[in-house]
């Protein structure tokens, strides 16, 4: 029985009182602030992410963990309550969701999202712990070949579910990739693009860019948009029991979202968004019993399959990370990159060389899932309270503390700058609609392309068909193409349009 | 020629550019061949398929365009997009100081209040003595969780202070 011996070792691991501290922290960190209206899980881990540095490696990946889950729990309570989604997968929590909070109806609206999101955990930790490894084994039969073609896929997988013109999302990608160029180049130690900054040698730190992008660019976007947008009254929270016909109804609708997020998660490129959306896409598709609100007037089960959906995901888009280190969405590009700060490449060999790490943070997630319910539940009362923090403090608070996370990057103004820097370009980006998240995939995989890329084709002597002459390699890159065949065929192209720009 | 989509019109300008500067930078370096490739390459590939890809996202904007409204930018933010990035600037300098310009680190307590001063104009209105307890709260909090707690190496008071 591996995934006994496995899991108990991992709740060896993640079970001592210093790591459920933390789990504890970064749950509470990060639903305290996604919680606040338009900073999502992204936002939220660029911007703690400087608190886990002085971590040891464990436990600031458990602590991430806790916040990553923090808050993407905290952007569902924000959708829910002030029709403000904290990110792009809470997008359809907000259709039935506000409306019940509207109807009175938040409490058992926050609950079902709750329950929802812990059972979907449950069941995406077991998924992992279960069928891991052996994707790992796969992924060790990897060559350079394999690996560039993986990312290829991962990358075309982000610009197919980016939303508006799949040509834009496929400029922005190049553009992150070029981006990652900037620094030393690891094979010849030549300084590109640094303009003799010293600063730059490391290349740009991507929490400089996300936090730019995300923080300052979305503040800049905010302000400039007419006010009625951006304050909308708080109704008041009544009752937070679910009664026993929501009960009923949800109980069918967790599962089918749960089973929905679980399989998107796994492909690189899927990720919670598109769960989410496909999870009430479905439940749309179904029935309607008896009396039931029609969805997109306070259904419950509109918020009980999306928020499942999004949390199998999220939870089973660990697997492609941890196994082949590729990271499936931008949240994950962030992780990644957080574990490289503490020295962790991600991939198959970290399943095998550190298993403690491995097999701890895989049940510290399914600790940060628990936590977040024991938390969160009683919580409720507060956050409403937090939400009536006027958008005009917030806002100068948010511009301090992403100053404050990039000059403890490399502890010098030129990181501070950079943050405005890219928070005038990414205003511009806004406005001119280019979606950031591929950039900032490309970004985060472009160093580990590149020198892939080299190595595959100094094996192959300059041979371009090893990419196709290798089967595994020529199936990613036939799936990547038969995505952008599916993604430019105008009925999909429609619906595609339709699903984002939904309600 | 007639622009039927402004942001991507623009958006492919941009892309265009972009790809340009890198791969005009690219060619500096040792581009190396397909087996041995050199710091030059694969930036010089990327770069002239950016361009290359801004060329259609432009020419396409000026066809018949999916969008209804023209794919106008609209109107620029530009109080909150100055002020942000002036109160981005003023935290920088105070925080740590200009040598070039000699000016001395006056560290955070005093790159705070600066910061929520200027951060505060990016509002179209905004009540003085708020923005005074705001500054002092989050200067609290940022010396509490920042300097106490989590212990960065942040200089809190004017250099000259402190010696």
């Amino acid at each position: 029985m591996d995934l006994i011996a496995n899991l108990s070792l991992g709740f060896h691991v993640a079970f001592t009182p210093g790591n459920l501290a933390f789990a504890f922290t970064g749950c509470l960190l990060g639903t305290l602030i996604g919680v606040l209206p338009g900073i999502g899980p992204l936002a939220t881990i660029s911007m703690l992410l400087p608190a886990t540095y002085a971590l040891p490696p464990v436990s600031a990946l458990i602590m991430l963990a806790g916040i990553y889950y923090g808050a993407q729990y905290g952007g569902s309570t924000t959708a829910i309550l002030v029709n403000l989604p904290g990110d792009a997968s809470a997008v359809v929590t907000v259709v039935d969701g506000h409306r019940m909070a509207r109807l009175g109806r938040a409490g058992p609206a926050l609950a079902a999202a709750g329950i929802g999101s812990f059972f979907a955990g449950c069941v995406g930790v077991l998924v992992i712990a279960a069928f891991a490894p052996q994707l790992a084994d796969v992924a060790f039969r990897f060559g350079p070949a394999e690996y560039v073609s993986l990312m290829v896929l991962g990358l075309i997988g982000a610009v197919v579910i980016a939303s508006g013109s799949l040509l834009k999302a496929v400029g922005m990608m190049l553009v992150g990739l070029l981006l990652a160029s900037i620094g030393t180049d690891v094979n010849s130690g030549v300084a590109r693009y640094t303009g003799g900054i010293p600063e730059l040698a490391d290349g740009i730190s991507f929490i400089v860019i996300a936090m730019g992008v995300f923080g300052y660019g979305g503040i800049i976007g905010n302000l400039g948009s007419p006010k009625s947008e951006r304050e909308i009254p708080i109704s008041k929270v009544k009752g937070l029991l679910l009664s026993w016909e929501d009960c009923k109804r949800i109980v069918p609708a967790i599962l089918r979202g749960t089973a929905v997020g679980t399989a998107l998660g796994i492909l690189p490129g899927g990720g919670a968004t598109v769960s989410s959306f496909a999870a009430y896409a479905i439940e749309k598709k179904t029935k309607l019993h008896d009396g039931e609100v029609p969805f997109g007037e306070g259904n419950i089960r509109g918020v009980a399959a999306p928020e499942s959906a999004n949390n199998a995901a999220s939870q089973t888009s660990f697997i492609p990370l941890l196994t082949l280190g590729i990271p499936p969405n931008a949240v994950m590009a962030l992780m990644v990159g957080a574990m490289m700060i503490h020295n962790i490449q991600p991939g198959p060999q970290v399943m095998t060389s550190n298993p403690e790490l491995f097999w701890g943070l895989i049940v510290s997630m399914w600790i940060g899932n628990a936590m977040l319910i024991i938390l969160n539940l009683p919580l409720i009362a507060i956050w409403v309270k937090l939400l009536r923090v006027p958008y005009h403090w917030l806002f100068p608070a948010i511009v301090l503390f992403c100053a404050i996370g990039a000059y403890s990057t490399h502890y010098s103004p030129l990181g501070i700058w950079m943050v405005g820097l890219f928070g005038a370009i990414g205003y511009a980006f806004a406005k001119l609609e280019l979606e950031s998240a591929p950039l900032l995939l490309g970004f985060i995989l472009g160093p580990a392309m590149e020198e892939n890329l080299r190595r595959a084709m100094l094996l192959s002597r300059g041979d371009w068909s090893t990419f196709v002459t290798s089967g595994v390699s020529a199936t990613f890159l036939a799936v990547s193409a038969l995505l952008v065949l599916i993604a430019l065929r105008p009925s999909v192209r429609e619906k595609r349009e339709e699903v984002f720009l939904e309600e | 020629m007639s622009i039927k989509n402004q942001r991507d019109f623009v958006s492919g300008l941009l892309f265009t550019t972009t790809g340009a500067v890198f791969a005009v930078g690219a060619a500096s370096y040792s581009i190396g061949t397909a087996a041995r490739m050199g710091p030059g390459y694969f930036p010089l590939v990327l770069g002239i398929m950016l361009s290359a890809l801004g060329i259609v996202v432009t020419v396409r904007a000026t066809r018949a365009g999916p969008d209804e409204d023209g794919g106008k930018i609209g109107a620029w933010a530009w109080r909150p997009l100055l002020f942000i990035l002036l109160a981005n600037l003023a935290f920088g300098a105070t925080l740590a100081g200009v040598p070039g310009l000699s000016l001395p680190s006056l560290g955070l307590i005093p790159g705070i209040y600066a910061l929520i001063f200027i951060a505060s104009h990016a509002a179209a209105e905004r009540n003085l003595r708020e923005v005074a307890g705001l500054a002092t709260g989050l200067s609290v909090i940022s010396y509490v969780v920042f300097v106490l707690l989590l212990k960065l190496q942040l200089p809190v008071w004017p250099a000259f202070f402190s010696r």
